[in-house]
């Protein structure tokens, strides 16, 4: 299935959940804010929240420093 | 009316500042309107605030605090005096924000920090070497002290988790998020979205190293949430933080507060 990350294409096994698609782009859970077709997701939801194909992501990603 | 050093003198149509120089009968050299310099020569307008002032002489406390803000632009103070902005971490972030805040005559800081001032720090961090040792929380409401004593410091001297952010500051009108740790800047944008949907919010990321100044750059997430960084540089082996660059954000990230308790993201709106 197909969902899209920050207007990105990205394939993912149907089934999916939130940290499989952060894995994936090789991105650390902890560090992520994620929004899934428009809701702000819990950091529990990241590994309960099954994608669908056409989910529509916005990925914010934090780097250390401050 | 004019208002002379906080004072009512009524006005005449083409006045100048020497009128009003003579007038006082007094030695000045300071001369400002409306919270720019200005000369003798300046021809003055009705409701024009003016200042004048002698170079080297102490003020009272009640003279102070007007001569603290008398470089402000007249009517910015007043709103920024009513406003209280939270700053979550106090390292080379959060210790640049809060005094450019104070400067600008913010009327509350509430100040999160569970740390303690380090040798280490001191390569960003707006700390001196005689607070080593000490609560950063402490450090900074002295130095807040010696900067601008009308500013109102509360401190939080806890490490902040992501539940009580939403609890924490729900009274403040601005949060900035001034976190080392990537999670918790993570996590403090998450609470923030979650629970504190009339709070402004700046947060910051990449500003690490001596890269390009104009890689930083701030970014709008959602309304009143802005991001600050080049989004890319990690504080990491081989690329440090340091002062500038991280005053740099620090900077874009106090900017913008001022901005968003201005109202200015409601004039690009329209």
């Amino acid at each position: 299935m197909k969902v899209f990350c920050n207007g990105q294409e990205q394939e993912l096994t149907p089934g999916a959940w939130v940290t499989d698609c952060l894995n994936t782009l090789g991105l650390d859970p902890l560090s992520v804010v994620v929004e899934c077709d428009g809701k702000i997701l819990t950091r529990e939801e990241y590994a309960s929240h099954e994608l669908q194909d056409g989910s529509v992501l916005e990925l914010i990603r934090f780097v250390g420093g401050g | 009316m004019l208002l002379v050093n906080e004072n009512e003198v009524s006005f005449q149509a083409g006045m100048t500042l020497a009128d009003l120089v003579r007038a006082q009968g007094d030695d000045v050299d300071i001369l400002l309107v409306n919270g720019y310099p200005a000369t003798l020569q300046t021809v003055l307008s009705d409701g024009d605030q003016c200042w004048l002032w002698k170079r080297g002489k102490t003020p009272s406390a009640e003279e102070m605090q007007h001569l603290l803000y008398a470089r402000h632009s007249p009517g910015v103070q007043r709103l920024l005096q009513g406003k209280m902005v939270g700053i979550m971490g106090l390292g080379g972030l959060g210790s640049v924000v809060a005094i450019a805040l104070a400067r600008m005559g913010i009327g509350a800081l509430l100040l999160a920090d569970y740390d303690v001032v380090e040798p280490t720090n001191l390569n960003r961090q707006q700390y001196f070497v005689d607070q080593v040792g000490q609560k950063k929380t402490a450090a900074l409401r002295d130095i807040l002290q010696r900067v601008n004593p009308h500013v109102g410091v509360t401190v939080i001297d806890q490490r902040l988790i992501e539940d009580d952010i939403g609890v924490l500051f729900k009274n403040v009108h601005a949060l900035v998020e001034c976190f080392d740790d990537p999670a918790m800047k993570a996590a403090g944008l998450r609470a923030v979205l979650q629970h504190l949907p009339g709070v402004f919010y700046v947060c910051a990321s990449g500003l690490a190293g001596y890269g390009d100044n104009n890689a930083i750059r701030t970014r709008r997430l959602y309304s009143g949430v802005y991001l600050v960084g080049d989004e890319v540089s990690a504080a990491a082996p081989g690329e440090g933080l340091m002062a500038a660059r991280v005053g740099i954000a620090a900077h874009h990230q106090a900017n913008q507060v001022v901005r968003l308790l201005l109202g200015a993201e409601n004039e690009a709106a329209e």
